[in-house]
């Protein structure tokens, strides 16, 4: 399940250079600051606001890859690319994916954090 | 080795993302650095331009001011154009890296950043920046105010422009056989000495010593700021080196210490000032027959028996205001015809009464 969402060679690599300790505390805060990211990446959706809408899919895409959850980083990437039109086109079903997404994420993330 | 020399190095760190940011600043604490943090590029110049800094990694995307601003006005900054920017972002395409480096970024780290590749990049810049500090202390001690300034302008661009001024050429004459005859220790502080006292009097009347040699230094007049009356501040500036050296001489005898002598050659005329040499290694002078003709003058003060001589375009340049002697014209090696060559007159150095 973790395997999916979180590329655990990637994780341990980062806690192997940066200390447990300071990746525990690092979780926590992509914890706080992520949904902040999706709620801004959906109302830049709904405000047809593009370029606010490719900074905040940057973001999650940048932090995404940082922890290993490529899967999160690579459809955050594709919302960065891609932009408004797809997501319009599709009525936000990518956006409801990427929420969903996270979801595994952040639960994938809280346990390894604490193994 | 390498990284003990940088460790205490301040760096700031710009990134928007809280994540991003924490993470770089723990991998840089743990490289020994000392990091500061901005959120946005705004907030980054305003820190830049109140603090001290040796190296600075940007994020690009960033609201406020992004990356692709700070370059361009950090290039635009005098006191900034000089610190070394590694740029660390996510942002795909070649292209957005080939433009920060045209903005004069050092580096592109892609993210996530790959620590030792972080570390070995932070190394590689920091000793640019030590070498490139240490050059610009060389010319603070070397030059004037002016050529430091205008070499900080000119962004040390290597290349030429015509300009129209004075060359001088002093060397010590005998030099070889006065250190034959003392210490070696002596011979360098006599040197040290010397040297004292030769840019001060080429400084104090406007010229630049652009390169020194064993014994022997050459001084431009008019280069690379214009100097209206090149010609007499130079021969003034002979004069005033003359002077030097016989109070100096008065100071050796009484210690039971050898004197020196020495001999000045003056041309002035159009010549090509630039920097010349590689990128790693540059210096400020002047090409040109005027120069050629200077250096040959002062070879041949020895012959004429005189400790100053300078070329008719220098005497005419003098306007009166100094008197000279006309010795005729001689032979110069590497002139097709006789050169006039004049000695300035030291007992008349006074500004003629109206």
């Amino acid at each position: 399940m973790i395997n999916r969402t979180i590329d655990v060679a990637t994780f341990e690599e980062l806690k192997a250079t940066a200390g447990a300790e300071f990746v525990r505390e690092l979780v926590d805060t992509f914890l706080v600051e992520a949904p902040a990211m999706l709620a801004e990446l959906r109302d830049a959706f709904a405000a047809g606001d593009a370029e606010r809408f490719r900074r905040s899919a940057h973001s999650l895409k940048s932090n995404g890859n940082t922890f290993g959850a490529l899967t999160l980083g690579a459809m955050a990437r594709e919302l960065e690319l891609g932009g408004l039109g797809p997501v319009q086109q599709a009525r936000g079903a990518p956006l409801a994916a990427l929420a969903r997404e996270y979801q595994l994420v952040a639960q994938a993330l809280t346990e390894l954090a604490r193994a | 080795m390498r990284e003990g020399a940088h460790r205490g190095a301040r760096l700031l760190l710009v990134d928007d993302n809280k994540v991003n940011r924490l993470l770089l600043a723990r991998n840089l604490e743990l490289q020994g650095l000392d990091v500061a943090a901005a959120a946005n590029g705004r907030v980054a110049l305003e820190m830049l331009r109140s603090e001290a800094f040796d190296l600075l990694l940007l994020d690009i995307e960033m609201p406020e001011m992004n990356g692709f601003q700070v370059l361009e006005q950090l290039a635009k900054d005098l006191q900034l154009r000089d610190l070394p920017v590694i740029v660390t972002s996510s942002l795909e395409g070649l292209d957005n890296v080939v433009r920060c480096i045209e903005l004069g970024a050092e580096d592109y780290l892609q993210k996530p950043v790959n620590p030792v590749l972080l570390k070995a990049r932070i190394g590689a810049s920091l000793e640019k920046k030590r070498l490139r500090d240490q050059q610009k202390e060389l010319v603070r001690r070397f030059a004037t105010p002016e050529v430091a300034q205008d070499m900080q302008e000119s962004g040390f661009a290597l290349g030429g422009r015509r300009v129209e001024g004075s060359v001088m050429f002093a060397d010590i004459r005998g030099f070889t056989s006065l250190a034959e005859s003392q210490p070696p220790e002596e011979t360098i502080e006599l040197l040290n000495t010397w040297y004292t006292l030769m840019f001060d009097a080429i400084s104090s009347h406007g010229g630049i010593v652009s390169q020194i040699a064993g014994d022997g230094l050459m001084a431009l007049f008019g280069a690379p700021l214009p100097l209206p009356d090149h010609c007499g501040a130079t021969v003034r500036a002979a004069l005033e080196m003359l002077e030097m050296i016989e109070l100096f001489n008065v100071e050796q005898a009484g210690a039971g210490k050898p004197q020196i002598r020495i001999g000045i050659g003056i041309a002035s005329g159009d010549m090509v000032a630039g920097y010349t040499g590689t990128n790693e290694r540059a210096t400020y002078t002047c090409i040109g027959d005027t120069v050629n003709l200077a250096s040959r003058l002062e070879a041949h003060t020895k012959v004429a028996g005189r400790q100053i001589l300078i070329d008719g375009v220098t005497r005419a340049g003098l306007g009166g205001s100094i008197d000279v002697e006309a010795l005729g014209p001689v032979s110069i090696r590497g002139k097709a015809q006789p050169v006039d060559v004049y000695a300035p007159k030291r007992n008349l150095t006074e500004p003629s009464p109206p």
